[in-house]
């Protein structure tokens, strides 16, 4: 048995955890106001006054962790030529037809879109969250703003929930990814399939 | 539900039938507020206050007749005051008693999310039930009028209830008991738009040839409604909407988007698991682990 290849240190294992667990707590709180058919939620919450009470503050809460997170990432998720043709084959990769991949680096693209939608996803929430947060700061904004801003936080979520769902789902799809992040590590032989110009780059493969 | 004899239209938050098995009472009412013969006395404010016990803060004086200056909490209607010349060197007072509408499609009802936080009666009153308010503002978000309010004290929106504690049980709206001058009416739709008519007649005998009922077709009639002097232009009447509806932006938010958003994410979900139970896992190739 090789020996495993560090991916994650403690500190930036703590930190997606702080993010996924604030993440999950906004996320459904959000949801219990969004549709009727999810009102149920607000009992995860103390109610439907506390879940108005709790969820912005959960929000504030992730983007902070959010933003140490991508400050932390983002070099790492610039687009190369590797990616473009990784992506050209996705069909493959979903068939689970990975003979031939590119060799990429530490993210594959269906990760650098998730950032950068993220990127630009979060700091919305916050935006237009700021503007519909009652009663601190809602009546300080023109009613035509908070109308702006209700779309805008709803379509944000849903684009988050929905990328959130593929990103879990990815994480039990492709076996051996989850240990990255609860120890740290991944197996040699993960990082050469996967990512294996990140396998070269920590092993001098 | 705070008024059991009242059967119930449209209830916040709900996508099941709301409580309505009685059999179709008088049917919908409305206050007719006859602007043309308001003398701005306030005594309908004063009236509000005191059949709701509510008691707003004593302000200041800003120069202007409108005490207090906007709707609180606490103040559900107040006169506005506007001095326009509607024809040069013709000065004219123009007193509008503002409050809720209650709009027979009202946009506060269709953006809350809490359940039963706001109900339409089937006589056409819009009430809100603070008990299932949450605070979150959303009905502001959604009334095209600017009415909701959320109190400081207790986070709850307040609005007029068009006193249906009085007209569940046969009275008349406080305001409209207490007015000097009759300027607020309060009956059946039908008969109070028959009442208007025979107003608008007068007025337009006496010159205000564009006097005119107010009831927006935008936001399906409302249920409080004015005779206006100045019919075409109602924004003379403190920026009283012209055409008021609900903003395309609270349709888009609250309409056909939500449901479908929602299914958005089921299907992510069974999509995820059918993926995996038919491409399956993915698994590392032995051979790779070797070399
Ligand atoms: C970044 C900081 C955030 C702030 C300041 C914020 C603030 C708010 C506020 C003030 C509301 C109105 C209800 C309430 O008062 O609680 C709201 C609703 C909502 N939030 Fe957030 N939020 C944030 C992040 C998030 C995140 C990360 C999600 C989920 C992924 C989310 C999803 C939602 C949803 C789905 C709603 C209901 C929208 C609707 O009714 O259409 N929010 N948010
Ligand atoms: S503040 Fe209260 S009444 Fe207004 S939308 Fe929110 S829950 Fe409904
Ligand atoms: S005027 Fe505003 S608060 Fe009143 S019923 Fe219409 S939408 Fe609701």
């Amino acid at each position: 048995m090789s020996k495993p290849i560090q991916r994650y240190t403690a500190r930036e294992r703590s930190n997606h955890w702080i993010v996924a667990i604030a993440f999950v707590l906004a996320g459904l709180s959000g949801l219990a106001l969004f549709h009727p058919a999810f009102f149920f939620l607000t009992n995860l919450f103390g109610g439907g006054p506390w879940t108005r009470i709790l969820h912005p503050f959960i929000g504030v809460v992730m983007f902070l962790f959010f933003m140490a997170m991508a400050a932390r990432f983002w070099r790492l998720n610039h687009f190369t030529a590797a990616d473009r043709q990784w992506m050209a084959r996705i069909g493959d990769v979903i068939r689970n037809r990975d003979r031939g991949l590119p060799e990429i680096g530490k993210y594959n693209a269906g990760q650098k879109y998730l950032f950068w939608t993220m990127v630009v996803s979060i700091p919305l929430l916050l935006l237009s969250g700021i503007v519909v947060w009652q009663p601190w700061f809602a009546p300080y904004f023109p009613i035509w703003l908070l109308r702006i801003a209700v779309v805008v936080h709803a379509l944000a979520a849903w684009i988050m929930i929905l990328g959130i769902i593929v990103h879990v789902y990815a994480a039990i799809w492709v076996k051996g990814s989850v240990r990255a992040m609860t120890r740290g590590t991944v197996s040699e032989a993960w990082a050469k399939h996967h990512h294996r110009a990140w396998y070269r780059e920590m092993t001098g493969k | 539900m705070a008024l059991q004899s009242l059967d119930i239209k449209a209830r916040s938050a709900t996508t099941t039938p709301s409580p309505n098995v009685r059999i179709e009472g008088a049917g919908p009412v409305a206050k007719l507020i006859d602007i043309s013969k308001c003398i701005g006395c306030k005594a309908c404010q004063v009236a509000c206050m005191e059949w709701n016990d509510l008691r707003d803060e004593v302000g200041t004086n800003v120069g202007v007749y409108d005490n207090p200056r906007d709707l609180t909490d606490q103040s559900w209607t107040v006169m506005r005051f506007s001095e326009v010349e509607v024809e040069q060197g013709r000065l004219e007072w123009l007193i509008r008693k503002d409050g809720c509408m209650h709009c027979a499609d009202p946009g506060c009802l269709k953006a809350c999310p809490s359940p039963g936080a706001i109900v339409q009666y089937s006589n056409g009153i819009v009430d809100f039930h603070e008990e299932n308010c949450i605070g979150c503002g959303y009905c502001i978000t959604g009334c095209p009028f600017n009415i909701p309010r959320i109190s400081k004290k207790d986070n709850k929106a307040y609005k007029c209830t068009l006193c249906s504690d009085r007209v569940g049980v046969g009275l008349e709206p406080a305001c409209v008991k207490t007015c000097p001058t009759g300027a607020i009416v309060f009956g059946s739709k039908v008969d109070m738009i028959h009442h208007a008519e025979g107003r608008i007649t007068d007025l337009k005998e006496r010159g205000y040839s564009n006097a005119a009922l107010y009831d927006p077709k935008g936001v399906g009639g409302t249920h409080v409604m004015y005779v206006l002097q100045h019919g075409d232009k109602p924004e003379l009447y403190a920026n009283l909407p012209k055409d008021p509806n609900i903003s395309p932006l609270v349709s888009l938010w609250k309409g056909v988007t939500k449901p479908l958003m929602s299914l958005g994410l089921g299907l992510a979900v069974f999509a995820g698991f059918f993926h995996y139970v038919t491409a399956g896992p993915k698994e590392v190739e032995e051979e790779e682990k070797t070399d």
